[in-house]
């Protein structure tokens, strides 16, 4: 038995560590530990809860709208605020950009140097690359001048001997599979799909000011202004430029990020049948439709990998678990506590640093362990997928049948590290082809002479109930995100977020059930425990955002148990 | 000697680091270039005819290393950089700087991505360039930020003290940020406070903007020496004038024209967000002509109040976000205004140099009254 290491875990947003142990070449337990607190909600009490969105925006500036949107809906569920239709469709577009932005850099530059060699695309014949491409798709670039020239931008920078952020890297790996001519046209993708990023996201910037965290949003609504006879307000020139880059984004995701993800995982198949994790899946469904409210994206719950029946979603089923979190509860342990009702206490009591393992058997992590009904559940593209294919959501299962006849495996594959992987495309290609349809919305909406973007009268906190309390919930890219916040003479009297990486990057629980990190490594291949990338490509296939994952909830206690008696 | 300056016949080290050739060779052309370094000249307020100096400056470049480290952060600072306003020729001086650790984009993880830094910090010694984003914990030992079994702490002491210079980005590394608003729940500090000996350069803002970071760099290669910087340890180039007096709502400001409510016609017409909270007034930062994405916007030119994101403490001084500075009256606000954003610069400046700012500013400040009266029933705060 060989126990390995791996802190930090490099390319995903934070701080997080991976202990395992390894027994014929294969990953026999696990332990998920983020090493990185800040208390954020304990920040928050007191404020005023219109600034809240601005403070969670902060808990992570890759999913960098998202925290926003969840806070901004639970102070609305909390007042009874329903935004203007303008509000909604701005939003919308916002999210889905964030959406499709994100799991494109996910995919190239955070996840795919663990099945790419960039070394072994030096050996390519940029002909068959460009040929291979061609095959894929009728993306422009596919030609062999291009990919030549790619090739030897390449060999200059390896030449040179320092090879900077892509040192050490797992290259010439016995796990890398892909032939060179796959690894020079993946290569190429990965340095256009950094262009392509920063210029798609000026949506943000055109709708929110900036990005990272745009800063328009408001409790109530937005603040970008909506006149199509005002140089200072969204009008019809800002629109059509948006239009642009909504088409710029969705071709590059038909074009060139669905055929690189097929082109990947044919050669990788056997990873549809490892890192299957928990099995039990959460989604909050997303897109609201601004007249009806129903959601584009169903909610719902899947237990058991069972797909013949979706589960609806009862938030007060939801409580966090602290036996094995840096955290204590003053009842002590064993008990869950929702985050309405939550009293939490950051101690830490692992090793004093500097230190070599953390003692995984008691606490090990400043991430909770939330469960829903005492099951933990695996939030993220793929339960966002597997919820809507399960209701029957038509364009999820367009999609899903698309790649899986494309690929020749079953529905079971999707319940693995592959399978969360191509969810993520799925659903980035859906996100992106509704898009459009959201701004054409929009565009309607306002030439029927509807500018408005805020509603006011809950806006001043005088018009608010003396108590109050509210949740809101965003299907983000990285998953289930929730906020839960209570008011008090408009002040913010407790602050809870349940976020996906929480959800997914859990340590055990009260009864020892391993959060789905931990779960999904177990069987995981090693073939060279000192170059583990086969973590890697499972830990990555979640897309961990750590920053977002910790936090902690009101460092009394009192105050809510308070105003449970009252 | 071809026309875009580089010899065939040069050395290989030479040719090394011969920045046309490297330019060509990533597809830039010169006119690609000379037009960053416009964009350059203009970030770091110099008249356009320095273009051609940045130019040669870079052309003589000895690709100095640079290791990112990530502490109490939430990445929006790389993300920022990622978005940089003239990215083909960013990538480049990225790669010219040879970025060997940077948690976010680095292959290599565990021991493996561990071995890059510790090769950088133990042979090229006060030679490299450390940036850090996020603050850094000093409460209860550190035990709230480790890292591959360390603290930030321990970190920053050995990579920032043996760098050439540290450049803290975003607000979080230079002043604490977020996670030193009140109560400060793990003792959480900016790299100066953390590492006194270590030579830091601030970049605040919430996120930096990137401009800002390349901006410096070249500052650096151009003068060879460290851009001049105000009682905050910012460099006056992007942070020597206030947001009030370049704003291009001002004239609305002087004519007391001002959004009343959120989507009125004021707001519509793009009058003064002074009335709606924005802390312009109060905040230095060159975003009303520097902007964001390529310079398509920035927040007051969107329609959303500054909430003066640059400045130290921002997050107890300037909130409520909404509500609207005192003692800036309609009429007049040259003098006022001025004495109120000197007044909170010296205040915050003298303390500055010692630890317990949070509680400092926390009794000095009296502009947020209400605020401190939320707060002082928090026990753990001091």
């Amino acid at each position: 038995m060989t126990k390995i290491v791996v802190d930090p875990i490099t390319r995903i947003e934070g701080h997080l560590r991976i202990e395992a142990e390894i027994s014929g070449g294969k990953i026999v337990n696990a332990w998920s530990s983020s090493t990185m607190f800040r208390g954020i909600e304990k920040i928050l009490k007191g404020r005023d809860p219109r600034d809240a969105w601005y403070f969670t925006q902060r808990f992570c500036g890759v999913c960098t709208t998202v925290h926003s949107i969840a806070s901004i809906r639970a102070v609305e569920n909390a007042l009874n605020v329903k935004v203007p239709p303008n509000a909604d469709l701005i939003r919308n577009i916002i999210m889905g950009i964030q959406n499709v932005q994100d799991h494109v850099i996910h995919f190239y530059h955070l996840h795919a140097l663990d099945w790419v060699d960039i070394t072994s695309a030096l050996k390519a014949d940029p002909a068959r690359t460009a040929s291979l491409a061609a095959s894929l798709s009728d993306w422009p670039l596919n030609s062999t001048t291009y990919f030549r020239g790619v090739q030897e931008k390449l060999k200059a920078f390896v030449a040179k001997g320092r090879l900077g952020p892509f040192a050490n890297g797992y290259w010439g790996h016995s796990a890398m599979k892909l032939p060179p001519e796959a690894n020079l046209m993946a290569t190429a993708h990965y340095l256009e799909a950094l262009e392509w990023q920063k210029d798609v996201i000026k949506i943000h910037a055109i709708l929110g000011s900036k990005n990272p965290h745009p800063q328009t949003f408001l409790v109530g609504g937005m603040a970008i202004p909506v006149d199509p006879d005002s140089q200072n307000a969204l009008n019809a020139d800002k629109l059509a430029e948006i239009a642009g880059l909504l088409k710029k984004a969705k071709d590059f995701v038909e074009k060139v990020y669905i055929p690189d993800l097929l082109a990947v995982a044919s050669f990788y198949k056997e990873w549809a049948g490892i890192g299957g994790g928990v099995g039990n899946y959460l989604s909050y469904g997303e897109f609201p439709d601004p007249v009806s409210g129903k959601l584009f994206f169903p909610p719902g719950i899947i237990l058991g990998k069972d797909l013949s029946k979706v589960h609806p979603v009862d938030h007060k089923k939801i409580a966090e678990y602290v036996d094995h979190s840096w955290f204590e509860y003053s009842g002590g342990q064993g008990k869950g506590a929702h985050p309405w009702e939550g009293e939490t206490e950051a101690k830490y009591t692992g090793p004093k640093p500097p230190y070599q393992n953390l003692d995984t058997e008691r606490k090990y992590s400043w991430v909770k362990s939330p469960r829903y009904e005492e099951k933990p559940m695996e939030v993220g593209p793929l339960a966002k997928l597997l919820v809507a294919f399960a209701s029957g959501h038509q364009e999820t299962k367009d999609a899903v049948t698309l790649v899986l006849k494309h690929l020749n495996v079953g529905p079971e594959a999707l319940f693995s590290t592959l399978g969360r992987t191509g969810a993520r495309g799925i659903d980035c290609l859906i996100t992106a082809q509704q898009l459009p349809k959201w701004l054409q919305q929009l565009e309607e909406n306002i030439a029927k002479g509807d500018l408005r973007v805020h509603v006011q009268e809950k806006w001043d906190p005088s018009s608010w109930p003396a108590e109050a309390a509210g949740y809101g919930w965003h299907e983000a890219p990285r998953g289930a995100l929730g906020h839960w916040i209570k008011i008090k003479n408009g002040e913010i009297l407790n602050y809870q977020a349940v976020v996906p990486s929480t959800w997914n990057a859990s340590p055990r629980d009260h009864k020892g059930q391993r959060g789905p990190y931990e779960e999904a490594l177990i069987g995981t291949p090693i073939a060279d425990p000192n170059r583990p990338v086969e973590i890697l490509r499972t830990i990555h296939s979640f897309d961990p955002c750590l920053a977002c994952a910790v936090h902690v909830l009101d460092a009394t206690g009192n105050e809510i148990i308070k105003v449970q008696v009252k | 000697m071809d026309n875009n300056g580089y010899d065939d016949k040069k050395s290989a080290a030479e040719q090394h680091y011969d920045f046309p050739q490297m330019l060509a060779e990533r597809g830039v052309s010169r006119r690609e270039f000379m037009k960053f370094c416009s964009a350059m000249s203009a970030a770091l307020a110099l008249p356009v005819t320095f273009a051609p100096k940045i130019a040669q400056a870079l052309d003589e470049v000895k690709r100095p290393t640079l290791v990112w480290l990530e502490f109490q952060s939430c990445t929006g600072d790389t993300e920022a950089l990622l978005r940089a306003a003239s990215p083909t020729v960013a990538e480049i001086v990225l790669d010219i700087l040879s970025v060997d650790y940077a948690e976010t984009i680095m292959t290599a993880a565990g021991h493996l991505a561990e071995a890059n830094l510790d090769k950088v910090v133990k042979e090229e010694k006060g030679k490299y360039i450390a940036v850090v984003e996020g603050s850094i914990p000093l409460k209860d030992g550190g035990v709230y930020c480790c890292i591959a079994g360390k603290t930030a702490l321990e970190r920053a002491t050995e990579v920032c003290g043996g760098a050439f210079a540290t450049i803290a980005v975003g607000t979080c590394a230079s002043y604490g940020g977020l996670p030193a608003a009140a109560p400060n729940p793990t003792g959480a500090v900016g790299v100066k406070e953390a590492v006194p000996g270590a030579t830091v350069l601030n970049l605040p803002g919430c996120p930096l903007n990137a401009d800002n970071l390349t901006a410096t760099i070249v500052h650096f290669l151009l003068f060879k020496k460290l851009p001049a910087t105000d009682g905050f340890g910012r460099p006056l180039f992007a942070y020597g004038k206030r947001i009030h007096d370049n704003c291009e709502r001002r004239p609305h400001f002087d004519a007391g024209q001002y959004v009343e409510k959120w989507g009125d016609e004021g707001h519509r017409k793009g009058f003064c967000l002074y009335r709606m909270g924005c802390k312009g007034p109060e905040t230095y930062h060159n975003c009303p002509s520097q902007r964001y994405n390529e310079k398509t916007s920035w927040p007051v030119a969107s329609g959303h109040g500054c909430a003066g994101c640059s400045e130290p403490m921002f997050w107890d001084r300037m909130t409520p976000l909404y509500r609207r500075l005192p003692n800036v009256p309609g009429f007049g606000i040259e003098s006022t205004a001025d004495k109120i954003g000197l007044g909170l610069a010296v205040g915050t400046a003298a303390i500055f140099a010692g630890h317990g700012i949070i509680s400092a500013v926390r009794g000095e400040d009296k502009m947020e009254g209400k605020k401190r009266e939320d707060l002082k029933h928090d026990k753990d705060r001091r």
